[in-house]
């Protein structure tokens, strides 16, 4: 069971801040959960710019970010 | 359906257009280096409602409803218009409240401050230091944990009252509303309120980069705090776009002036053009959005950005009967005061609004 973020609801940067500091932490494989388009953009650019590969997918209003290695 | 405006080259076209579009508002009737100034414009519509007597600065600008109202309508469209609210609302309340009187210190907004630089005003360089060093001090607080907490969906109906009073303002403008013959709506005869373009020219201009500012996400805050926090220049790419654009497109209109002295609606006083911005710089990253963004957030539906700029127009009513606003012969009486206040203000929030978040 990878790590799920909870940043629905959080305003910007916060969603971003969030997956970076799980980076940060040296995980690889986790999961942020956002509920705005403009959040999930973040923090695919977030991720990207880290060099991991991130995937979305949406459950109702929210958007399941998938973070995983390259 | 892919969203090139959310793109790089997107994001730098955003900027391009609003630089060419501030520009060309001036060449229309706006005041000079004033093409588009969220600031200004709330203090106008203020002083147009009578929340101040500052007969100078009174007028509904409809560019600021053009803004919520393009972003409504297109995320509409794209079906990300989404009601919310609920994160810290008086909070955000005050945040407006005192960005707006650091702005009225400095003499404009963010965008305003670009528009100044492209028009060769070097003031708004120490208002840009300013800004920067306020917004780091913001990336610092983001960096340990400052939330103003989660907001909450609401129902479809409830992102409509804010574009609603949009919507009512202009109508009023444009019919030229009155109470009676002394009373609001305000309209200046001379100074900054009295110069504006055609009605229908403000709105659509309004309208048009509301709308592709919510597809770009444009926000200048947003960009210098990108690069503090995470070196990413997505943002800033399309700031500096805006830069370029207005600079050269005032060197073709011949409104390039450079200088500090003299410079339209501007001071010279250093000190406290740092310290305004400074203040608005900390308010926005708190807030999460530079003022332009606040209004494109409330028209998504975003009722914590509406109450933000409801306490900006507050502010600017504020500002001006407590002798807090500058103008050109310099700063207000009270307004390096307020500053003090106002970052002080920041930091408690900033201090004390933290969650340990896992």
């Amino acid at each position: 069971m990878s790590e799920k973020i909870d940043a629905r609801g959080l305003s910007c940067p916060q969603p971003v801040v969030l997956t970076q500091q799980a980076i940060k932490k040296g995980l690889t494989e986790f999961q942020v959960l956002v509920d705005t388009v403009v959040s999930k953009e973040n923090v695919l650019r977030c991720v990207e710019k880290n060099k991991l590969a991130g995937s979305a997918a949406a459950d109702g209003e929210t958007f399941i970010i998938s973070v995983s290695k390259k | 359906m892919k969203n090139f405006l959310s793109s790089r080259w997107g994001i730098i076209a955003t900027g391009a257009v609003i630089g060419i579009i501030a520009v060309s508002l001036q060449k229309l009737g706006n005041p000079a280096n004033m093409g588009i100034c969220v600031a200004c414009f709330e203090r106008d519509i203020a002083g147009a409602l009578g929340l101040h007597h500052a007969a100078i600065v009174q007028y509904i600008r409809p560019e600021i409803a053009g803004f919520v109202l393009g972003s409504f309508i297109i995320a509409l469209f794209t079906k990300e218009y989404q009601p919310r609210a609920g994160s810290s609302t008086i909070i955000r309340f005050f945040l407006g409240v005192f960005a707006m009187i650091g702005a009225l210190v400095f003499l404009g907004c963010p965008w305003r401050a670009l528009l100044r630089l492209s028009g060769g005003d070097w003031n708004a360089i120490t208002g840009l230091a300013g800004l920067i060093t306020g917004i780091a001090v913001g990336v610092i607080f983001l960096k340990n944990g400052f939330s103003l907490g989660r907001s909450y969906r609401l129902r479809k109906s409830a992102g409509w009252v804010f574009p609603a009073l949009m919507v009512a303002l202009v109508i009023m403008v444009a019919v030229g509303f009155r109470v009676s013959e002394t009373g609001p709506l305000f309209y200046s005869v001379k100074g900054p309120g009295s110069q504006h373009a055609w009605i229908p020219y403000s709105l659509a201009a309004g309208l048009f980069i509301g709308a592709i500012a919510q597809r770009s996400r444009f926000c200048t805050m947003g960009s210098l705090r990108d690069i503090i926090l995470a070196r990413d220049f997505h943002l800033v790419s399309g700031v500096l776009a805006m830069v370029v654009a207005a600079t050269a497109l005032n060197f073709l209109y011949g409104q390039f002036k450079p200088g500090f002295a003299n410079q339209p609606v501007a001071h010279t006083v250093h000190l406290w053009n740092f310290g305004g911005m400074a203040l608005s710089g900390l308010a926005f990253a708190l807030a999460g959005g530079c003022p332009g963004r606040q209004l494109i957030l409330s028209g998504e539906g975003d009722s914590d950005a509406a109450v933000f700029v409801v306490g900006m127009i507050v502010g600017a009513g504020v500002s001006h009967n407590f002798l807090m606003a500058s103008s050109p012969a310099g700063t207000g009486a009270f307004g390096p005061a307020a500053t003090i206040i106002g970052i002080v203000f920041c930091l408690i929030i900033g201090f004390t609004m933290r969650e340990k978040v896992s």
